[in-house]
């Protein structure tokens, strides 16, 4: 009932068998070249094993999966780096929520504080990344238009105050909102944490944030063998995969053991004051009490838990 | 319906779908140029992609200053191209424009062939596409309502669906020389003229959300994005229409294109409002805030990436608005399709690296760090493009004989095909009624 003839060409016989030869020809043709241009994807897939595609999201593993999971991380970082490293799942403290307050009266910018983040954290060695950014500001001034952060002179300069910017831990954090798979999300203890093994990479929470403080593995991290912090936190600085956003945690696994972050032991001058907000003895709970503190972008109504104060 | 009529159904469906295999895959020494130019061009893009998914969007111009670019770009530039198919759906039924009815099947495989597209520059800005089943239901988490994206894969998904589904059973009612029953796609058509608005709509939210970005933080944003889908939808239409009439034998009608060229006219001239309002804003009101718009229009300390990119969008926005605006220009095919072309780059530019891009310079910290797309980013830019196109061009090839023998619902009776009516040279049966 359903006219199946050719009619667009005409149906003349030699002409169909050549036409249908060089149809064959060129599917044929299309198919190696086909093959050969996905030829990177082969490669690529030859490092992922199954488990790690199948992988649930952080929330959805049980604590024994879980433990499967961090046991096949270190084994995968022997085999690769030849180094033993211990990953844990350090999980927040009840009645913990962490806040950070930075003296600007104090710091000279000397950057340590991004230097040790560098390190502790295990970050790309040769693009030298770190959640911190110091910015050298003109004194009169908040106005980060006229901040620098590639100064490279003796500090401090005496016209100069200095303020790094890292992760500000907002209670109302936009970066999570947009995060289109959960990826990303506000821990009890206030921590804004990635799961790298479960995050796409659209970068969309990188557009989202406004204080520059989420960090895109464009390419496979290198660190040095010798030079990985072998002690690492599951949710933050384990080795990074690739193409996956990463972010300040404030040293979770450090401060969760009741360490402080590797920034304030690193800085020389004490301008860093970290603690709980809820222990109303507690240093941070003293500054925000009798300094006057403020926030980066306050209009934003992102609500820090990162705050600034000069001493006079 | 019985078993016989199920099978009978089945067994025409994958004759419908043999026929339209070899429709699209028949045609002159031009087509094969044409379609084998396109498939190199998408091989080169795809293996672009495969080395970029195995080294790290590091082979990319963008940086965690600058983090989306290129593909974001061409991404909201296609969402509106899809959109901008619906303005012949708009005069053909909700004016009952009946030469517009004949052709309005253009605008909806333009609509497919965009969101493939615009879904495929999402793809390939992923730094982890293999693990896309993460946004899926039930097996994913999907962060609705409250993340935007969630929202943009809805309605982008569904509009494809919705334009499938229209284009598809038109066609398949063609191949079996039935006139398509009405409730089987008029409704659909009414929702692809909502869903059009609500996939630009929701695409400009993407970016109007973030408070963080002033340059987008605009409540001008999403009509201003309709605006411009509405110029360069129907401008390339337009441009379709005439290759479809000098290539493909279509019998184009000059109402279709005037109502097309009416609707460029206004959307150039409203557009030219708003970038002035956006211009005025930003100049006159100064502070940090509109540093973007600087450094967009201006350049900001001497970094100036953007400036020429803007400037000819704004040149070639004014020339095709005037060329628009004369008699001679639109009544002048060839005239008319400089126009077209100069008022869809320019909406390329301006709704790509003229609005992503800037956003990011200066930096959430005000540090200007420009960006440039790298070689790899135009090859697989290019190669999507290239397969867009093949795309477009093979629906078009399969619907060739619905465009060409038209047949009007307001004229046509219910006629039972004869059997072997489909032939091309037999307009027998109702099309897109």
């Amino acid at each position: 009932m359903i006219d199946t003839q050719n009619q667009t060409s005409a149906p003349e016989p030699g002409g169909m068998t050549r036409r249908t030869a060089l149809k064959a020809l060129g599917a044929t043709l299309g198919a190696t070249a086909f093959s050969q241009a996905i030829a990177p994807l082969t490669e690529w897939a030859e490092n992922m094993s199954l488990d790690e595609y199948l992988q649930k999201h952080y929330k959805e593993l049980s604590p024994f999966d879980l433990a499967v999971v961090m046991t096949r991380l270190e084994k995968q970082t022997k085999e690769e780096t030849g180094v033993d490293v211990t990953i844990q799942d350090y999980r927040p403290q009840p009645g913990v929520k962490f806040g950070y307050a930075l003296n600007l009266s104090v710091c000279v910018g000397c950057r340590r504080c991004a230097q040790a983040c560098h390190v502790e954290n295990n970050h790309d060695r040769p693009s030298g990344n770190s959640y911190i950014r110091v910015l050298e500001m003109q004194k009169g001034s908040l106005d980060l238009a006229k901040g620098r952060v590639n100064y490279d002179h003796p500090v401090p300069h005496p016209d100069k105050f200095y303020m790094p910017v890292q992760c500000q831990q907002c209670d109302k954090p936009p970066c999570v909102s947009v995060c289109p798979v959960e990826a990303t999300w506000k821990e009890s203890d206030g921590i804004v944490v990635v799961d790298y093994n479960w995050c796409i990479g659209c970068r969309y929470c990188e557009a989202a944030c406004p204080y520059h403080a989420r960090r895109f593995n464009w390419t496979k991290p290198q660190v040095p063998a010798t030079e990985i912090n072998p002690d690492q936190g599951y949710l933050s600085n384990r080795l990074r995969p690739q193409g996956v956003m990463e972010k300040c945690t404030f040293c979770l696994h450090r401060s969760r053991q009741g360490k402080l972050p590797a920034c304030l032991e690193a800085c020389p001058t004490g301008a860093r004051v970290f603690g709980n907000l809820l222990d109303p003895e507690s240093e941070i709970r003293w500054v925000l009490k009798n300094k006057r503190v403020f926030v980066l972008k306050e209009d934003v109504g992102t609500q820090p838990s990162f705050f600034y104060f000069f001493d006079e | 319906m019985n078993k016989s009529e199920i099978s009978n159904q089945v067994t025409s469906y994958r004759r419908f779908l043999w026929n339209a295999v070899r429709d699209a895959t028949d045609g002159s020494a031009w087509f094969y140029a044409w379609m084998i130019l396109l498939t190199a061009l998408a091989l080169t893009g795809l293996h672009a992609w495969a080395v970029q998914v195995r080294d790290g969007l590091a082979v990319t111009g963008m940086s965690d200053h600058v983090s989306w670019g290129l593909y974001i770009a061409n991404f909201t530039f296609m969402v509106g191209l899809a959109a901008g198919g619906v303005m012949m759906v708009i005069p053909a039924y909700l004016y009952h424009d009946d030469e517009m009815h004949d052709l309005t099947i253009v605008g909806e495989i333009l609509a497919v062939a965009a969101i493939v597209m615009s879904i495929c520059f999402v793809v390939v800005d992923m730094g982890r596409p293999e693990r896309f089943w993460h946004m899926l239901p039930l097996v994913g988490r999907f962060n609705w309502p409250v993340s935007m994206l969630t929202w943009d894969v809805i309605v982008l998904n569904g509009y494809l669906a919705i334009n499938l589904h229209i284009c598809g059973y038109l066609l398949y009612m063609r191949f079996r020389g039935e006139r398509p029953n009405q409730k089987w796609y008029v409704p659909f058509v009414y929702l692809s003229i909502f869903w059009a608005i609500s996939i630009h709509t929701v695409t400009a939210f993407l970016y109007s959300g973030l408070g963080g970005r002033p340059l987008w933080n605009t409540a001008l944003l999403a009509p201003r994005f309709l605006v411009t889908a509405f110029i360069a939808g129907p401008a390339f239409i337009i441009v379709l229409l005439f290759a479809l009439r000098r290539f493909g034998g279509v019998p184009v009608a000059s109402r279709p294109v005037q109502v097309l060229v009416n609707i460029v006219r206004v959307t150039l001239l409203i557009n030219l409002l708003m970038v002035v309002s956006e211009l005025f804003t930003e100049l006159y009101s100064g502070g940090s805030h509109t540093a973007s718009g600087h450094y967009l229009f201006f350049g900001l300390n001497g970094a100036n990436a953007l400036v020429p990119w803007i400037w000819s969008a704004v040149a070639m926005g004014v020339v095709s608005a005037v060329m628009f605006l004369r008699p001679g220009v639109v009544a002048r095919p060839v005239w008319l399709t400089v126009a077209c072309a100069l008022a869809f780059a320019g909406i390329w530019i301006e709704k790509g690296m003229g609005l992503i891009v800037p956003a990011f310079i200066p930096s959430t910290l005000h540090e200007i760090v420009e960006y440039f797309p790298s070689l790899m980013e135009w090859q697989i830019t290019a190669g999507i493009w290239a397969w867009g196109l093949l795309i477009l061009t093979i629906m078009l090839k399969i619907a060739l004989p619905v465009l060409r023998h038209p047949r009007r619902a307001s004229h046509a009776k219910v006629e039972t095909a004869p059997a072997d009516s489909v032939a091309d040279s037999q307009p027998a049966v109702a099309s897109h009624s």
